[in-house]
């Protein structure tokens, strides 16, 4: 069989989300927001839900990540997402919301506003890309840049006593009651972005079905930043990355019954 | 006609935003303007309009729901007092450069810093000359009574739907915390979805429709010719207010040889001072800007050709008076304009108004 | 076992050379071409069409959405 007859409309097995747009994505050559953008995507294609999802978009890298997935975008100020998120959802129950969120932006800048729309259980998905650095301001140190990790302003690597530590904000956001289903990603290898997509899809469902807040962190890499090829950036994310910030299910409250408090008797 | 209460200018700001049709109310509690949150909660809106009422974890986060819902082509409202308007700066620019309505409400109290938690009118410059970063304006009116606190709310909104940029009622602890009868307004329905998607279609971001492009909200553009333009477009914005929707009170102007320029509280105040004046002789008339922007510089400079001498009373150092200086200034006018004001939470009385006329102006 | 033949096409200018794909293939079809697109990246191609089985591995982990796969069962 020739390559000429294989290349046939009938024989397709993957292409293009319908839902992504036609504009070349401004990110640098193997970056982990492309791959997260087409899951979302796809995501939102899948549940059909496009006609009643509004993205917020970050300060950061994925400030403009509205260029890339046609459905209604609000850009939110630094760190203040799941503000403008909660916002647009309180007034509007039934649309399905979703904030997207870089590691500076949510961990650093916006913890406030993170923590208590957690807790609040506000009923949208937070996406969270953790890549331990500022990439749109050029590699400065994140909050949740590793120890000994160098950045443009820890050239000596991440020193705990001068700098703290790095921030294991999922595992807080975790114990929060607000939350139903929180889970920690990668989109590195086919299996790992076919799971990624699958919590994503999850969490978008949990939205759909109002159970509170649904985070799904992607740990990525930031090779531009990190100063090395994509797919050593990807080895350094499996080798450093992964030990301190373990992939896997956090809370799934689809498994177990939710927190609960009785009220004090006033 | 409508009801008629005995209330405080706090607890009608929340009665209005229910009986407005508001959407949502997002705050965070300070002195002199808890009251607002607290009457929302005491009433229950969300049974009875659907009002969505929330106390947010700062104002930070309020103004940035506030951004988000009014995103969404929703009537909203926040209110807060000075040193929570410094916290809501950077929301109220990012909501004037997406060109987004809402109503924000500053109860003014004493600064710098935390001052006092006493009246105030120190906030003029934050609120009429933008308060955050970038070039942009708000709407701001001034009430001088608890009847006016209550016109405003649904008058600001329509302003800011009107030119879809933030407005502001710009009060101060002794309205906010003043009882005073008030005749409430009607009931007005809150918008459906529906209703919003035919007026507000065009932009509002609440789910992509079959019938629409996508909507994305943003202050954000990289291309310096484009947001000039964009800039440009915001001050025709603004020159399109003052165009028509200036609003002043002229009191006892036409045979004043002394005006007095105050808003808000001073107003009240110089009303007062005003016939205390005139019992001892002296013509003595009060201008009272109600939009303090735009600002009513016509009418001053109107005034200005006609008047011996301006007193701009003010509980501030010396802010309004500068956009008086301008207004009698470009209109080519040499007329006195003076400066009176109690800073610290003082409310100045009528008669250290009428002296320091006396003095600054009149003399021995 | 039934045999599955595969091909990929990359929108070469959109490419951006990252090489995620090429080490994504688990039949090493795919290379990064000695010449450049016109914004100056190495773009992937086939260079072992043959080896293709349409798994998708490449499409799946292409951050920009170059690739279109096609499969066929013989």
């Amino acid at each position: 069989m020739e390559l000429k007859d294989i290349i046939n409309p009938n024989n397709l097995v993957y292409e293009k989300a319908k839902l992504l747009t036609e504009n070349t994505m401004h990110y640098c050559p193997g970056c982990t927001h492309g791959v997260v953008h087409r899951l979302l995507a796809e995501v939102i294609e899948e549940l059909d839900i496009q006609d009643k999802t509004i993205g917020v978009a970050p300060v950061g890298c994925s400030v403009f990540a509205y260029k890339y997935i046609e459905i209604d975008w609000q850009e939110a100020a630094h760190g203040r997402a799941p503000a403008v998120a909660t916002g647009i959802v309180r007034t509007n129950p039934d649309k399905v919301v979703f904030a997207y969120q870089g590691d500076g932006d949510l961990a650093s800048i916006g913890t406030a506003e993170i923590l208590h729309a957690c807790n609040r259980g506000e009923n949208f998905v937070v996406i969270f890309i953790n890549n331990g650095i500022y990439g749109m301001t050029g590699g400065q140190m994140a909050p949740t840049t590793l120890i000994g990790q160098v950045t443009s302003t820890t050239p000596n690597g991440r020193d705990a006593g001068r700098n703290g530590y790095p921030l294991k904000i999922t595992e807080l956001i975790a114990q929060l009651p607000g939350t139903s289903y929180v889970t920690r990603q990668s989109a590195h290898t086919p299996a790992a972005i076919r799971k990624c997509r699958k919590a994503i899809s999850k969490a978008f469902q949990a939205a759909i079905a109002k159970k509170g807040t649904s985070f799904v962190e992607v740990v990525s890499t930031c090779n531009m930043n990190w100063k090395m090829t994509p797919v050593k950036a990807n080895e350094w994310m499996e080798a450093n990355m992964f030990p301190f910030y373990p992939i896997g299910d956090m809370k799934d409250s689809s498994k177990s019954e939710p927190e609960s408090y009785s009220p004090i008797k006033n | 006609m409508g009801e008629l209460r005995l209330m405080k200018g706090n607890e009608v700001i929340a009665e209005a935003a229910i009986r407005c049709g508001c959407d949502g109310y997002f705050g965070y509690p300070i002195t002199p303007q808890s009251e607002v949150m607290e009457t929302l909660m005491e009433r229950e809106p969300w049974n009875e309009t659907g009002m969505v009422v929330l106390q947010a974890e700062s104002e930070i986060g309020a103004i940035h729901m506030i951004y988000g819902a009014a995103g969404s082509g929703k009537k909203v409202i926040t209110s807060s007092s000075s040193p929570g308007i410094s916290l809501m700066a950077e929301g109220i620019s990012y909501i004037a450069g997406s060109e987004l309505p809402c109503l924000i409400v500053n109860v003014q109290r004493g600064g710098p810093g935390l001052g006092t938690i006493q009246p105030s009118q120190a906030d003029y410059f934050q609120a009429t000359k933008g308060g955050g970063h970038g070039d942009y304006r708000l709407i701001v009116l001034a009430p001088s009574s608890v009847q006016e606190m209550n016109d405003f709310v649904e008058l600001g909104l329509r302003l800011a739907f009107k030119y879809r940029n933030p407005a502001m009622i710009l009060t101060d602890g002794m309205i906010g915390q003043m009882m005073e009868k008030v005749v409430l307004a009607d009931y007005i329905p809150r918008l459906t979805d529906e209703e919003i998607n035919e007026k507000y279609g065009s932009w509002v971001t609440n789910g992509r429709k079959p019938y629409r492009e996508r909507n994305v909200i943003t202050s954000l553009e990289m291309d310096s010719d484009i947001m000039e333009n964009n800039n440009l477009r915001f001050q025709q914005k603004y020159a399109q207010m003052e165009e028509e929707d200036l609003l002043f009170e002229e009191i006892q102007c036409e045979d004043a040889e002394y005006l007095l320029v105050a808003f808000g509280s001073s107003a009240r105040v110089c009303l007062k001072a005003v016939d205390l004046a005139r019992e001892k002789g002296i013509k003595v008339g009060l201008l009272r800007p109600i939009t303090l922007f735009p600002f009513p510089k016509k009418p001053l400079a109107a005034l200005a050709k006609k008047v011996k001498g301006m007193l701009v009373v003010e509980m501030n150092a010396g802010q309004m008076i500068e956009d008086v200086q301008l207004a009698v200034g470009c209109a080519g006018c040499k007329v006195p304009v003076m400066h009176f004001g109690r800073m610290g939470g003082i409310i100045h009385s009528p008669v250290e108004v009428l002296a320091a006329l006396e003095q600054k102006l009149i003399g021995e | 076992m039934a045999k599955v033949i595969g091909a990929v096409v990359v929108d070469q200018e959109e490419c951006k050379g990252c090489g995620l794909c090429v080490v994504a293939c688990p039949q090493d079809v795919l290379g990064q071409n000695k010449q450049v697109n016109s914004r100056g990246y190495h773009y992937s191609f086939m260079k072992n069409p043959e080896a293709c089985i349409g798994c998708s591995n490449c499409a799946t982990v292409c951050p920009d959405t170059c690739i279109t796969v096609y499969r066929v069962k013989l």
